[in-house]
């Protein structure tokens, strides 16, 4: 809580791996006498070909020379979509980054049981006790930490904000937040790794960071303290964000006010141009992803102008799914299944500094800080817009496909009435 | 595996389909988690809306058809062992299978071709699926003499029209099996 921990959770993270490492061991044995285990972690059904058009086609192609007029086109082209097509049906790339991520062996938990094998009396009263154990003991004891964390933040920030601006009130403020976001972390047994902090975010930029679920605020929060950008909520959320903005400055919007994009960036620039201020910390992606990619980040942090401080996060799912999916379970639920989780580990990479360069576009820079977060944190980097989780695709990607396989029939004299 | 075919009797004609199509236990009841996952109101059928959820697919353009492939002549939904009839066709044929049993895969793609079951693809429903795969850059004319190549190189009788028989030996060496079938893992 202070800053120092007391080694029992160092203890039971200890007890904790055993437990599942000789989960792990027993159940890859009985596996092995009945059948040949998967072991490629990947989430998907089939096994994709991910050669581009290009190659494909001219793979089909090969037995037929070409014919002088009349376009390259066969009917074997029809094949190459089809195939895509059929694929894409029963397994696609994007879909699956919205559910959790499959995990490689069972980790004595219910909710990531897809294929419950009895094995041995062993194991199933190892899970029997780990139920016990977390409902019984961890839960409530969590439970009460969290409420504790919450209530001390908005006393303690309200009570700060008495003071007299000063440098008092500033160092009193960090002292407060951070401590609150220790217990908050220390309620859901977290586990964080840091690396790299000689990179931390300094005042007057701009962190940004992939974004999982919620709690990768209190993630972040628990080494350093940061404003937040958000909209304002009604309820216990706006209790809490009205006490915090009392104590040190962060960026509220109305909900009206966040349709306005110059308003919006604005409100960023003067808040980041005011060198005295903290941090500001946004999730570019603008959903919750379930961190096994990352996906199109939004470019409007990116045309502000500051300095831009990348953070990866990674979560370890042997031990908890960290992924919030907000279709399926809501705040309450999803906050209930990380107190009953084993524990939460996670790494933390503070990336070097990096600013827009000449000539470089919003959105250019917004791929190359995305390439440098996914990189470091192993995560797949895609291209699509997270905001598909709800929204339909644009036809521009189907019209990009048509021109590229237009350019393959009729090559470079077709008539260019496209943009 | 013992318990999964506790839940494989939640699935509809599960033995049926199992001896019908080929596909393993395991791959049917990932191919009904799949179909459920599409049917989002839990009606038990799918709708063409309902494929629109897929994203990629929205890119493909041929999108529309293949989803097409998928529902019988007159009806407006699918069950679970029409939808997965279809996916069958994809997969790809044992070794002990004969050549013959390749003559499965065209079957599937010409019906991406005609909309029309009359067993031939005529110039008109050729240009029509021309004209989606390339979209705008493709000028008329240049549609129309892809198009007119194209049937001149197949048309082997002559009636402006290729039969499926025309559109097999079009395909003689096209390793149909490989480049048409989906691998799924186990």
């Amino acid at each position: 809580m202070f800053g120092f921990s007391l080694g029992i959770s160092e203890t039971y993270m200890n007890i904790l791996v055993k437990t599942l490492e000789w989960a792990t061991l027993n159940i890859e044995q009985a596996n092995a006498e009945e059948e040949k285990v998967n072991a490629s972690a990947c989430n998907g059904l089939i096994q994709r070909e991910n050669r581009s058009m290009e190659k494909e086609l001219e793979e089909l192609r090969r037995s037929r020379p070409k014919p002088p007029v009349g376009g390259d086109f066969t009917f074997s082209d029809c094949f190459y979509f089809t195939r895509r097509g059929i694929e894409s049906i029963v397994d696609d790339e994007v879909t699956q980054r919205f559910t959790s991520e499959e995990l490689v062996s069972w980790n004595l938990l219910t909710r990531t049981n897809n294929d419950f094998q009895y094995i041995s009396l062993k194991m199933t009263l190892v899970y029997g006790l780990g139920i016990f154990v977390r409902y019984c003991i961890l839960a409530p004891l969590r439970i009460t930490l969290a409420c504790i964390g919450l209530t001390w933040l908005v006393i303690g920030t309200s009570a700060v904000g008495f003071l007299p601006n000063c440098r008092v009130k500033f160092w009193l403020s960090e002292w407060v937040h951070v401590m609150c976001y220790r217990i908050c972390a220390r309620g859901l047994s977290a586990t964080i790794c840091y690396h790299n902090r000689e990179n931390k975010p300094k005042k007057g930029g701009i962190c940004v960071a992939n974004h999982t679920s919620p709690i990768d605020i209190v993630i972040l929060c628990n080494d350093g303290c940061y404003a937040m950008v958000g909209q304002v909520h009604g309820g216990l959320m706006g209790i809490v964000q009205r006490a915090m903005v009392r104590s040190c400055p962060h960026v509220w919007f109305e909900r009206l006010e966040m349709k306005d994009r110059h308003l919006v960036t604005k409100r960023l620039k003067d808040h980041v141009n005011d060198k005295t201020k903290l941090p500001i910390l946004i999730f570019p992606e603008g959903t919750c992803i379930n961190n096994t990619s990352v996906m199109m980040f939004k470019k409007g942090s990116f045309e502000i102008g500051a300095t831009i401080y990348p953070v990866a996060i990674k979560y370890d799912p042997k031990f908890g799914d960290a992924f919030w999916n907000s279709s399926k379970n809501s705040m309450v639920s999803y906050l209930l299944r990380m107190m009953t989780s084993w524990a939460l580990v996670c790494n933390v990479w503070y990336l070097p500094a990096m600013h827009q360069q000449e000539g470089e576009d919003a959105v250019n820079f917004a791929n190359r800080v995305k390439s440098a977060i996914a990189h470091q944190g192993g995560l797949v980097d895609l291209q699509w817009d997270g905001g598909l989780k709800r929204a339909k695709v644009k036809d521009t990607f189907k019209e990009q496909q048509q021109k590229k396989y237009s350019s393959m029939v009729v090559g470079d004299d077709s008539s260019s009435n496209s943009d | 595996m013992g318990s999964s075919s506790s839940s494989l009797s939640n699935v509809p004609n599960s033995q049926e389909l199992l001896q019908e199509t080929g596909f393993s236990a395991a791959h049917l009841l990932r191919l009904y988690e799949r179909f459920q996952f599409l049917d989002k109101d839990n009606k038990g059928h799918l709708r063409s809306e309902d494929f629109e959820a897929v994203r990629e697919l929205s890119e493909n353009p041929i999108g529309d058809r293949i989803v097409e492939a998928f529902f019988l002549p007159g009806q407006e939904t699918v069950d679970f062992p029409s939808f997965v009839r279809v996916l069958a066709h994809f997969r790809p044929k044992e070794k002990n299978r004969t050549r013959e049993g390749a003559q499965q895969e065209p079957e599937p793609a010409n019906s991406r071709n005609r909309k029309q079951i009359d067993g031939k693809i005529s110039r008109v429903e050729l240009l029509q699926v021309l004209r989606e795969m390339l979209g705008m850059p493709v000028t008329e004319e240049q549609l129309q003499s892809i198009a007119e190549r194209a049937i001149q190189e197949a048309d082997l009788d002559k009636d402006d029209a290729i039969s499926f028989d025309e559109f097999r030996k079009s395909l003689e060496k096209v390793n149909i099996d490989h480049k048409m079938s989906i691998r799924f893992l186990k």
